[in-house]
């Protein structure tokens, strides 16, 4: 998952703490960060059983102000933002004008403007995309002074609580009332945080949004509480492969539509109907299930990974699909995989055959998540 | 018996024509929990270089190469089951595959203990 780049990394707000720390750090998306400290093995497991703090500072945090901002949006992604209440998140796709995936991204209504979370490797094309879109009642922000930290697993509302985190407004809900896809603005002190109920571990948790100046002492206070360690890259790609959850750039990409890469729910039904956003026409051509490719899990038989690039072959070897992620999952204790296969061949438990390095290795078709997803959401009524 | 070092992070234990391969405690340091093994087949004839092990980490695939040329006699089968003895013991347990040495000048190219722990100082 590395995307080595030649050209001069930047630095992270809190490079200096992940270094104080043992972070062992590596180009990613442009930037130096951690890896690891202490090893992908236990920090995965401890955030499966505690809290992990994630610093993901590179990915692009952007507001979209104006009258039209939602409707604008609209036109580049399939999912309804117009209807998203105040305080309410959406996980949705930017679109290119053929329907290709360019990125996934997080919106959140923040009732004053639209705020957006985009991949950190193309935040800048993303950006100039949505440039290229809005009108001039609409401005775009780009929160280069902002940092994201993510606090995710079974006990971050319990180390989360322990921070005194208050809300804007005395009868204001405080963090930990937030439900999952919830967020808000708050004080930590005299410290302004956005804070999202969301993750990307399929785990409870939140997202804080800090400026890039108090990220340290955000880190460090929530790092004090038994329940939080720092979790590196390592971990968050195998906890994210654990819960299902698709990584840009590899499980999809500008040549990868929605129903392709199994997302129908982020085709909102509103949307569906109107059929009005980039590449509307060949993305429902495929909806629901038109696709002749699809993303899929994969249980491996056996105890060898197999890797991201591995093809999948028919009996006579030829290649007939792609794995995309591929690991081992500390959880199960047993290697998981991505791939995209033929539509006839994604029904769960079909055997099916992965080349690598010239080897022929077994795979049977999983659900996902491979490990069931923690989230803390709202009760239905 | 004489151990040897490579600069791709391999130990060889030497005795008579027999060479026992593994990865030096740096190697599996860098690597992190290794979760798998792929040894080489026994009696496979082996190049000085040739790819002859893949380690596979939680994150990551990497190969292991030949450190001298031989035929493979003996694979670790231990590390079917517990491919983490690489963590636990990498340069005792956790050694990978032994073979005939098929050039014993081949060692003269590769380093001693002294050497390696400098080169890795040098990293």
């Amino acid at each position: 998952m590395s995307d080595d780049k030649t050209e001069t990394l930047k630095k992270l707000p809190l490079d200096s703490w992940h270094r104080d720390h043992g972070g062992r750090m590596v180009p990613f998306a442009g930037y130096e960060m951690p890896v690891q400290y202490e090893g992908v093995m236990a920090e995965h497991l401890w955030t499966r059983e505690n809290a992990g703090l994630f610093d993901v500072s590179h990915m692009g945090q952007v507001q979209l102000e104006g009258e039209g901002a939602a409707d604008a949006l609209e036109a580049i992604v399939p999912g309804n933002i117009s209807a998203l209440g105040a305080g309410k998140i959406r996980y949705t796709l930017l679109l290119a004008q053929d329907g290709g995936i360019l990125d996934d991204l997080m919106v959140t209504n923040t009732s004053r403007n639209l705020y957006l979370v985009v991949n950190g490797a193309t935040k800048h094309d993303d950006i100039a995309y949505f440039n290229a879109q809005l009108s001039s009642d609409v401005t775009l922000k780009h929160l280069e002074d902002q940092a994201l930290l993510a606090l995710q697993g079974p006990k971050a509302s319990e180390a989360l609580a322990k921070l005194n985190i208050s809300p804007m407004q005395p009868d204001w809900p405080v963090p930990t009332d937030l439900y999952f896809m919830e967020a808000g603005p708050f004080m930590w002190g005299d410290i302004p945080l956005g804070i999202s109920r969301s993750g990307y571990t399929g785990e409870d948790g939140f997202e804080i949004s800090v400026p890039a100046g108090h990220a340290e002492k955000l880190a460090a206070a929530l790092c004090a509480l038994e329940e939080v360690k720092p979790i590196g890259l390592g971990a968050r790609d195998s906890l994210r492969l654990e819960a299902g959850l698709p990584l840009y750039g590899h499980d999809m990409d500008a040549d990868i539509l929605p129903v392709e890469a199994n997302l129908n729910f982020a085709l909102s039904k509103a949307r569906r109907e109107e059929g009005n956003f980039a590449g509307a026409e060949r993305v429902l051509a495929q909806y629901p299930d038109k696709a002749d490719k699809k993303r899929v899990g994969l249980f491996i038989n056996g105890r060898q990974p197999i890797r991201e690039g591995a093809s999948v072959v028919d009996a006579d070897g030829n290649s007939i699909g792609a794995v995309t992620s591929g690991g081992f999952s500390p959880t199960l204790q047993k290697p998981i995989a991505m791939a995209y296969v033929p539509t006839a061949l994604v029904e769960t438990g079909t055997e099916i055959t992965v080349e690598q390095r010239g080897k022929a290795i077994s795979c049977t078709v999983a659900d996902m998540p491979f490990v069931p997803h923690n989230y803390h959401r709202k009760p239905k009524l | 018996m004489s151990r040897y070092y490579t600069d791709e992070h391999e130990w060889v234990d030497v005795e008579g024509e027999t060479a026992t391969v593994g990865i030096t405690d740096y190697a599996q340091e860098q690597l992190g929990d290794i979760v798998f093994v792929e040894t080489p087949e026994i009696g496979a004839e082996l190049e000085q270089g040739d790819d002859a092990a893949v380690v596979e980490s939680v994150k990551a695939a990497s190969d292991v190469y030949a450190a001298v040329s031989g035929t493979v006699v003996e694979v670790n089968d231990a590390l079917e089951d517990e491919p983490a003895l690489v963590n636990s013991s990498a340069e005792e347990d956790g050694w990978f595959f032994r073979l005939t040495l098929s050039d014993t000048s081949e060692l003269d190219d590769l380093m001693d203990e002294k050497a390696y722990k400098a080169f890795v100082d040098g990293l």
